[in-house]
């Protein structure tokens, strides 16, 4: 039995043991059953308009795509793997510059071998997300599961 | 009629516009990202970097590096096109640099792993408005011909004050 505190573990250190989540600062807040929140501090390297001190949408692009990983892997099949086949973001307003970006992911559809998800970014603002982003990612099961 | 600038003073100052360009922005520099010129073409390059890999069994470069690195590419590589005239007329004199288009969206397409080497982007402006442009992206590693990822993005022009 895969109980909660399991799967956080399990999903921390899979972000943990990826250098670039690693380099961005990221960190596991929330994981669920096909769920997934992460989140990354606002840092001055990450800045792609230096006149008004947002983050770079890639920057933004990278907590999602991460995210959306991470919900797949806890889906309830429980994958073996996974890799983003495609991922659109779209970019609603700017990140308000020194605010810490969170991100919320669910993967809410699997197939054999392809999981679809939903992901969501905001900052202090609750109310009004910063961008969204919907893509498929590779579902890699267990021989014989 | 004038005479035809010399070459040397043509190529410092596009070089110069373009350095001017890349280096205002921090992420492009922590990330690394350096742009190869010919004429008007450039072509993005990203240095491999250890911190760059998203997975650390296969290895593979993390597909948000990926992204990151595409939508740089479209941006400057956008930004470069609307300066171009300008720039050749002479009217880019003094500091002020020009305000970025933003990404409205941005779809990426993961064709291939990425490997843990340096890898290579062009852009093409497929519409560029008043308002609005179209750009896509395609990078490469070891053969321009085996992509390993493309994408495409919407982007908002910033508004001209000229009106």
């Amino acid at each position: 039995m895969d109980t909660k505190n399991d799967r956080t573990k399990i999903a921390r250190q899979f972000i943990e043991a990826i250098p670039h989540s690693r380099a961005l600062g990221m960190t596991l807040d929330d994981i669920g059953e096909g769920t997934a929140a992460l989140s990354m501090p606002y840092d001055e390297r990450f800045i792609g308009n230096p006149s008004t001190g947002v983050i770079h949408g890639g920057a933004v692009f990278a907590l999602m795509d991460t995210c959306g990983g991470t919900a797949v892997m806890s889906h309830a099949d429980a994958p073996t793997g996974t890799a983003t086949i495609d991922l659109r973001i779209d970019y609603m307003r700017a990140a308000t510059p020194g605010q810490r970006i969170r991100a919320k992911a669910v993967c809410y559809h699997v197939t054999r071998s392809v999981a679809f998800v939903r992901a969501t970014a905001l900052d202090d603002d609750d109310d009004n997300p910063v961008a969204s982003a919907t893509g498929a990612f590779t579902f890699q099961r267990a021989k014989g599961a | 009629m004038r005479k035809p600038e010399p070459v040397q003073v043509i190529k410092t100052r596009r070089d110069a516009a373009l350095r001017g360009l890349v280096e205002s922005v921090p992420y492009i520099q922590y990330l690394g990202v350096q742009f190869d010129r010919r004429g008007d073409e450039l072509t993005a390059v990203l240095p491999y970097r250890e911190d760059l890999i998203g997975n650390p069994l296969l290895p593979a470069i993390h597909g948000g590096v990926t992204a990151a690195f595409l939508e740089i590419t479209s941006i400057i590589g956008l930004t470069w096109s609307t300066l171009w005239a300008d720039m050749e007329d002479g009217k880019l004199e003094g500091e002020t640099l020009p305000a970025m288009p933003k990404t409205i969206d941005f779809t990426v397409d993961y064709l291939r792993t990425g490997l843990p080497r340096d890898a290579y982007a062009r852009a093409r402006v497929n519409r560029s408005g008043r308002r609005y442009a179209s750009v896509h992206v395609e990078a490469w590693q070891d053969n321009r011909d085996r992509l390993f990822a493309q994408a495409t993005g919407h982007f908002l022009m910033p508004s001209r004050d000229d009106g």
